[in-house]
């Protein structure tokens, strides 16, 4: 049961390089908020058993306390806007285009979801999406590691959410919209990559691949689908 | 202000059935007859969340009773009366979509995506907001504030039979061709907005409807508090001399009042969607999906701090009165909650982090969701400031708002990770969040319903709740809740999605037990919800004859004779303090009512020592 306790333990492996930065912040709040937990609970049951009915005692009348009210606001205040400015880069990072990361080597993909599959085109030797060398994949998803890959991501019908929980990565599918993520992927593996947001019947059972390769099985890949 | 003092209870008139119980103008029975349906939806919500989990705990296996039997599924062979109905059923040609969907008791993904589309719209709207809203502020607002009704008494009894005709108009999706709303309670566009991709027509129409009429009467109700509060408060009581359950419902009204338009007008662009073929939120017609999602959670945060907003306010009530202490810092309650329901207007980009709304502008909306924590954190250390070096007595109502106080703890800490954008990229969508909604809702806000149920049933019915089984059903429930939702963070840390009908479709094996100890739980929780149905209906009838003020608590209700007869006070009293002068120095009683002058003595009856006891 103590396990149940331990947040961060049941956090899926992480395998990105953003990603330590997201369970760092996550570890940061968890032991906040623990700590807050704890210390209020403390005084809740403290103050049951201390302060419990009694024949004879009086509670005190006690109307308030300025200080206090002015203390724990400002406590408060500081602490939330702390934690605010301190993941603001991080997001930034993540999510923010103008921050991507960008090199000749990165990988470039289209993810295009659709009621109940993720069609992945991968722009081929020309390195351009939307020209006669394209290839399409249903559900599999083939990265290099230690590659930023730069994921183009759109929908054919509803929306759809684009999840992989080792990358610690998740972003909405819109129809009618490209939108741009970024990822890099520090350990190979095959990892899943399930739609997070409600999109029909199917949902649950909507589920790509993220395939990460080493360089030489990455490229081996390339040559035998470009053949 | 109390020109009509003198006359409303002189004409006793006998009053017909119909028009004491059914089309009654009394405020206070049109709050029991909301206590009633709200009670009743709350079952039925329950019920279906039990459905979904015995799915989540055994997928695909039949139900339990309503299903086919283990040996018909492996042999064919009809063996239960289970088997041959739906074996009979089968035979029918006629399309039913109960039995397209769930065939053999086994649920379905269409009507599991039906079940929680339902249960959630149904606990939103149709059981929290009607029992904390409906109940409490038509039956506590204008005793509270010390006037015989509410401004309006024919809007109020059509705001009730409005939400009525709502909940008929829900119920109804169920029996439709296509089956119900599957869409979620966001019923995020173009899901919801384009009936080929759910496959549901007048489920989803019907929804759109019922939530319209909802937010009719909700409109109607609001209308009618915030009048009231402003134009008939008894005199002396001036704002400041107001209990913070007024003040609450008085915020929630005016939220409510601006917030609902908002949802209106986005569930009649859905409507016209779906059936006259605009395209609002389509993008092929030039419309904008997340036009649908930034009108629903403009009017959706609004929504969750109306519901929880009443639930603070009655906690106020109640852990005053049994800590037998003023409540710590009523002024600065007053501003928390002012400021909450101002800052709940700006933090609604907080549900859309990962929708593709501008990235940029969540680092807005994260700080002011981050501010909205103060003001929660402010209540909560006034509430334990208020049990410092109070003589706390521990009765029923008491043990629920203790509950309500650290769960609500739970619920607020647990909002802070998801406040937190970058985290919330991998908790978004995933059972952490129907974790934290139920530790807000149900162990806040629901937790404060119950008490405040066993707080104020003297006065509504003159009859006291048995304290025995209030006990064993608060106890019961506690656990049991803990035992459904807080495992539920972690299976969401884990990856967990939320809203998916088969947690074995992804690599989710290693938590498939927490899942079925969670449904052990629901289970226990659900059934436990049966004590507290027989208590209600048990002692409205049969339960110990109730004093007046059996709590000795200061607020104006309690000055009102029970049964608190039309018209409610003999007299309009007049206020001299404020609601929480409780151990007053000096003072005879640990209580000083609002309406007792110094020196001129309360008009209420000396009641035994001990008489609160239970
Ligand atoms: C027997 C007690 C309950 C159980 C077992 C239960 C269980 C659940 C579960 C498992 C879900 C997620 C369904 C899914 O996404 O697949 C859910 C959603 C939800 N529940 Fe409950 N619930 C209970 C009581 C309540 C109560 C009392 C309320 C409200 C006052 C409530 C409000 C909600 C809401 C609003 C959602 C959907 C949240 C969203 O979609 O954003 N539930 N419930
Ligand atoms: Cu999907
Ligand atoms: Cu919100």
């Amino acid at each position: 049961m103590l396990k149940w306790l331990d947040f961060p333990a049941w956090l899926p492996e992480n395998a990105s390089t953003f990603g330590e930065g997201v369970d760092k912040l996550f570890v940061l709040i968890y032991w906040i908020t623990a700590v807050v937990f704890i210390a209020v609970m403390a005084v809740l049951i403290g103050f049951m058993i201390k302060y419990r009915f009694k024949e004879g005692r009086k509670a005190d009348y006690i109307e308030g306390s300025t200080t206090l009210e002015i203390t724990w606001t400002a406590a408060t205040t500081v602490i939330v806007f702390g934690l605010a400015m301190l993941s603001l880069p991080q997001w930034n990072k993540i999510k923010v285009p103008s921050q991507f990361p960008s090199s000749p080597d990165d990988v470039l993909v289209r993810v295009h979801a659709k009621q109940f599959n993720w069609d992945m085109t991968y722009p081929g030797p020309d390195g351009k999406l939307g020209t006669t060398d394209d290839l399409t994949l249903e559900n599999h998803l083939h990265v290099p590691v230690n590659k930023v890959v730069h994921v183009e991501l759109t929908s054919e019908d509803v929306i759809h959410s684009f999840f992989v929980p080792q990358m610690r990565l998740k972003q909405d599918a819109l129809p009618g919209r490209t939108i741009n993520v970024w990822f890099e992927a520090t350990k190979t593996g095959k990892y899943e990559i399930p739609c997070a947001e409600l999109c029909g019947f199917g949902h649950s059972a909507m589920l790509g691949y993220l395939n990460v390769h080493t360089d030489d099985d990455y490229a081996k890949w390339v040559e035998e689908a470009w053949q | 202000m109390n020109d009509h003092a003198n006359e409303s209870h002189d004409h006793h008139h006998e009053e017909s059935f119909v028009s004491k119980y059914i089309f009654s103008l009394d405020h206070k029975m049109i709050g029991k007859q909301f206590l009633i349906y709200g009670l009743i939806m709350f079952m039925v919500g329950g019920g279906l969340a039990l459905l979904f989990r015995w799915q989540l705990a055994w997928p695909d296996k039949p139900l339990p009773m309503i299903g086919v039997s283990q040996e018909y599924l492996d042999e064919g062979e009809a063996v239960s009366e289970a088997d041959r109905r739906w074996e009979r059923w089968g035979e029918d040609d006629e399309e039913n979509w109960f039995e397209r969907t769930m065939y053999g008791g086994i649920i379905g993904p269409e009507f599991y995506n039906a079940l929680f589309t339902m249960h959630a719209t149904i606990m939103v709207f149709f059981v929290v907001v009607p029992l904390l809203v409906g109940a409490f502020g038509n039956f506590l607002i204008p005793l509270m504030i010390g006037t015989r009704d509410m401004a309006f008494p024919v809007l109020n009894m059509l705001s009730f039979w409005t939400s009525v005709l709502g909940a008929v108009i829900l119920m109804a999706g169920f029996f439709v061709p296509g089956g119900h709303a599957a869409a979620g309670w966001t019923g995020y566009a173009p899901l919801s907005s384009v009936p080929d991709f759910t496959g549901v027509i007048w489920g989803q129409n019907l929804w759109c409807m019922a939530l319209i009429v909802m937010g009719v009467s909700s409109l109607m109700g609001s209308i009618n508090y915030i009048t009231t509060v402003i134009n008939m408060r008894a005199p002396g009581m001036t704002y400041f001399r107001l209990p913070l359950v007024i003040w609450s419902l008085f915020i929630v009204a005016i939220l409510l009042l601006l917030a609902f338009p908002v949802v209106a007008s986005a569930l009649a662009l859905l409507l016209f969607d779906r059936m006259a073929g605009t395209s609002f939120f389509l993008a092929e017609g030039g419309g904008e999906p997340l036009l649908w999602q930034h009108l629903f959670w403009f009017f959706g945060h609004p929504e969750v701090y109306i519901l929880i907003l009443p639930g603070m306010g009655l906690a106020s009530e109640m852990i005053s009165v049994f800590s037998r202490k003023p409540i710590f810092g009523y002024k600065s309650m007053v501003f928390a909650m002012i400021s909450i329901a101002f800052l709940s207007w700006v933090v609604w980009g907080h549900h859309m982090f990962q929708s593709g709304m501008n990235p940029q502008l969540s680092m807005a909306f994260m700080t002011t969701t981050m501010l909205i924590a103060v003001p929660s954190a402010i209540k909560t250390f006034n509430w334990l400031g208020t049990l410092f070096r109070g003589s706390i007595q521990f009765t029923v109502p008491m043990l629920h708002t203790l509950a309500f106080v650290s769960m609500f703890v739970i619920g607020g800490l647990s909002g802070i990770f998801m406040a937190n954008s970058p985290v919330d990229i991998h908790i978004h969508d995933t059972y952490y969040i129907v974790a934290h909604i139920h530790y807000v809702v149900f162990g806040g806000s629901v937790f404060a319903l119950f008490g405040a149920v066993f707080y104020w049933f003297p006065k509504m019915f003159g009859r006291h709740m048995n304290a025995a089984l209030g006990k064993i059903h608060f106890w019961i429930s506690f656990i049991a809740f803990n035992g459904v939702f807080f495992p539920m963070h972690i299976i969401g840390v884990a990856g967990h999605r939320r809203r998916i009908h088969n947690p074995l479709d992804t690599d989710l094996a290693h938590l498939q037990g927490i899942n079925e100890f969670i449904t052990m739980c629901a289970f226990i929780l659900g059934a436990a919800q049966i004590i507290l149905l027989v208590n209600v209906f048990w002692s409205m009838f049969k339960g110990r004859v109730a004093e007046q003020n059996p709590w000795h608590a200061n607020t104006l209700e309690w000055h009102a004779p029970t049964p608190v007869p039309h018209g409610n006070f003999d007299q309009i009293p007049r206020v001299y303090h404020g609601p929480y002068e409780y151990s007053v120095p000096g003072a005879e009683t640990d209580w000083i009512p609002q309406t007792q002058s110094d020196g001129e003595p309360s008009r209420d009856e000396p009641i035994a020592a001990g008489a609160t006891a239970d």
